[in-house]
């Protein structure tokens, strides 16, 4: 089966010259969930943005086994959909059915066939009582539904979410691991949750200064890293009992 | 900020804010022309303009009271050149100049208090405003409050570290044109964040047109009607 | 600065509005050269910068703060022609949104502060821009779209037949000039701290392009200084030759009511034309209603 997302040896740099991205390498296969750690300013944002052709590095992209490049690009962003982290620059159309109608319209549908593709993505992510809702109107947890019904109206086959439970109260977040559960696509999730991954994701990768330096399952990765919260509620029975 | 109770009436869902904003704008400009032409002592004329005014209110379900407040926005101003003009003798200029800039204005809280602005710019669009002002604009409002907010936030960021008010007044002054320039940088950088948005969702050149507008015949009729009847009150 | 609704006689808002309207498409298309629209999201994120930075307070003397108007600043950072675009959007979503300013006023208007305003403002700008005298030509900049846009707007006031005594068309003058220095000293102090986070925000001045804009810029000039010279020779000479323009609404500054005129309104055939043109839109919408009740009998 030929892997959804095939990454050979990518490399970017800024304009001022700061290596982003170090000859990295990556592999994603369809039904798979991967979870992308990594400090701040490691990458991860700037990898994912090379998948839909946003940031054109130097390297091998197959995306559905097609070679990214100029060409192929329309090709390309019907297939891989990106959940930005800041939802409110990826609903920047007037009202909710109009920015999810964006994403199809663009792919050449007609105008009813747009809207009715949108609506259906719309009842997938429970919005569809918020058609002609402005988006500076709806709560947070609903904006990111909002935007991920924008990308999942164009049927893709794998969505890259950038830390998207930022934002969230605890319910957004549980709301949100139950949707992603449900979608049959393929997912890279840029996240620094711990939880959050163990709850989606079924593999994970670490970044480190533009290179992808680690893989496993998220357990492994995490505690090889250290990469979550230390156990707060042993810590608070340890100083209580050191006060009596 | 006041514009989020207009921005509530406009989703209400009487007559009025079904029709299509075409028909009202029409109606609008039709309202307003006749006003600026009509004398100041006609009134006759002034008294059905404004009672059709007020029909309208009370038939989009919007509260009197508060949009005949709001529509005093216009008195300082109206009021401040009134009294000059009184006072230069120029007596039914001055009055004139009140009462009919504020009809005026509660004419445009009507129409906009039944229709939410992407709509009426969406409906002056189809009748001949440029493209890309059009765009512009949306997209203006879309982030009106956002960007506002951010201010907001900094503002009190800023009065929450303030001393005396009466010291300094230099380096507040560079602190504010400071916290702009940050203003700037990240509205910047939303603006390409959008841009990015956008391309990850195919956008190539042109922003594609989902047709949400349909003028009815029920337009027609209130436009026609309501056109006719001003033009008529105004010509007797 | 925005006038609002009937402050201006109608043959002056009819004819800025006749003048705006070809102008504003003049611009739109020049924003979306090739028919290019993604600059769209810059262009309204940047209208909505300008809206919230009227918020921020510049103390600028005993009690007293200023704000940013921002037609200089935009020009500076968009470049003339889509910052005066997005001061258009500006004032079209101030009018009615805020109710500041008039509808048929919006001609008007966006001539005076998105044209003129913008177009004045950016001369000293393209022409000292790049050298030693930057801020100097910046505060240039910043004053004048803030001051021609203020005369334009004082004179066609006055133009309309609006009174005003000779000290109050002064101290109008007084305050604008004040507005005025404080945009400049605003601007050039957000332009400098906006080039110290990022220098590329800041457009190189003197492009090929600039000297269009610059010749109309100078024309905006050339309006602003002849609104000046004819409301300070107000309110005698705005009035005589208002009246001999016949764009005055009435026919004497101390005349007798009975026999007040709106202008050619009046005129027996335009009287006659709009009679024709209600009645038969009378008869449309009679159509129109008769039509539907017909067509909903034979459904029925």
């Amino acid at each position: 089966m030929t892997p959804l997302i095939e990454v050979r040896d990518l490399h970017f740099h800024y304009e001022d010259g700061t290596h982003a991205l170090e000859g990295v390498n990556f592999v994603l296969n369809a039904g798979e969930t991967v979870a992308l750690f990594g400090a701040n300013g490691s990458g991860k944002t700037t990898f994912v943005l090379h998948l839909n052709g946003v940031l054109h590095g130097e390297g091998s992209i197959r995306i559905c086994g097609i070679p990214l490049s100029k060409e192929t690009l329309p090709a390309i962003r019907a297939k891989i959909g990106l959940v930005f982290q800041d939802s409110d620059e990826q609903l920047f159309m007037p009202t909710v059915i109009e920015d999810v109608s964006f994403g199809p319209l663009n792919l050449g549908l007609s105008a009813e066939e747009a809207m009715a593709q949108a609506k259906a993505a719309l009842e997938q992510v429970g919005l569809d009582h918020a058609l002609n809702k402005a988006p500076y109107h709806l709560s947070a947890g609903e904006k990111k539904r909002a935007a991920l019904a924008g990308v999942l109206a164009m049927n893709p086959e794998i969505l890259l979410l950038d830390e998207p439970n930022t934002f969230l109260d605890p319910p957004g977040t549980n709301n949100l691991i139950q949707l992603l559960k449900s979608l049959p696509q393929a997912k890279l999730i840029i996240t620094h949750d711990a939880y959050f991954a163990a709850a989606v994701a079924n593999r994970a990768v670490f970044f480190e200064k533009g290179k992808l330096v680690a893989e496993g399952t998220v357990r492994e990765i995490v505690e090889r890293f250290d990469w979550n919260y230390p156990d707060f509620a042993a810590d608070l029975r340890y100083s209580a009992q050191r006060r009596f | 900020m006041h514009h989020v109770h207009v921005d509530a009436w406009s989703r209400g869902a009487s007559v009025l804010h079904r029709r299509d904003p075409r028909a009202k704008i029409v109606a609008l400009i039709v309202f307003l022309v006749v006003l600026a032409t009509t004398p100041p002592n006609a009134y006759v004329t002034l008294g059905i303009d404004a009672a059709l005014l007020i029909a309208g209110i009370l038939i989009a379900g919007l509260p009197l009271a508060s949009l005949l407040a709001r529509a005093m926005i216009v008195l300082p101003f109206s009021l401040t050149f009134g009294i000059i003009s009184w006072l230069a003798g120029d007596r039914w200029r001055a009055i004139g100049l009140i009462e009919k800039s504020y009809l005026s204005t509660a004419a445009v809280l009507l129409v906009i208090g039944t229709t939410s602005l992407a709509v009426l710019i969406n409906g002056m669009e189809r009748l001949g405003a440029p493209r890309m002002l059009a765009l512009v604009t949306q997209f203006l409002y879309r982030y009106l409050f956002v960007i506002s907010e951010q201010a907001q936030h900094m503002r009190l960021a800023a009065q929450s570290r303030q001393g005396d008010p009466r010291v300094h007044r230099q380096g507040r002054f560079r602190a504010a044109a400071g916290a702009l320039s940050i203003l700037f940088a990240r509205s910047y950088h939303r603006a390409e964040g959008i841009h990015r948005a956008m391309l990850a969702r195919g956008f190539k050149r042109q922003f594609p047109l989902l047709h949400t507008l349909h003028f009815r015949s029920s337009d027609a009729i209130f436009a026609c009607l309501t056109a006719a009847f001003l033009i008529l009150v105004r010509i007797q | 600065m925005h006038i609002p609704d009937n402050f201006l006689s109608t043959p002056v808002w009819a004819a800025f509005d006749a003048i705006s309207v070809p102008a504003v498409a003049m611009l739109a298309r020049r924003a979306s050269r090739d028919l290019d629209e993604s600059r769209v999201p810059l262009l309204g994120v940047m209208g909505a910068f300008v809206f919230a930075a009227q918020m921020i307070n510049f103390p600028v003397g005993i009690g007293t703060s200023g704000h940013l108007v921002g037609g200089a600043l935009l020009a500076c950072t968009l470049g003339p022609a889509p910052a005066a675009l997005v001061m258009t959007a500006i004032i079209a979503t101030q009018a009615f949104v805020f109710q500041d300013g008039g509808v048929l006023a919006l001609g008007a208007n966006v001539f005076n502060m998105a044209i003129a305003g913008v177009l004045a403002g950016y001369l000293p700008i393209q022409l000292w821009g790049r050298g030693d005298r930057r801020k100097l030509a910046v505060f240039a900049g910043a004053f004048l779209s803030v001051m021609v846009s203020a005369t334009l707007a004082l004179s066609e006031l006055l133009i309309s037949g609006i009174a005003m005594p000779r000290p109050v068309i002064w101290m109008s003058f007084a305050l604008f000039a004040v507005s005025a220095l404080i945009e400049g000293a605003i601007t050039v102090a957000v332009l400098a701290a906006i080039a110290r986070l990022n220098p590329s925000f800041v457009r190189k001045p003197g492009s090929s392009s600039g000297r269009a804009l610059a010749a109309l810029g100078s024309a905006a000039l050339v309006l602003g200084v002849a609104g000046f010279m004819i409301a300070s020779t107000a309110p005698d000479g705005i009035e005589r030759l208002g009246a001999q323009l016949g764009l005055t609404s009435k026919t004497h500054f101390h005349a007798p009511l009975a026999d007040y005129t709106v202008g050619f309104l009046e005129s027996s055939w335009m009287r006659r034309a709009t009679a024709g043109l209600a009645g038969l839109l009378l008869i449309y919408g009679v159509c129109l209603v008769a039509g539907r009740w017909i067509g909903r009998q034979r459904s029925a």
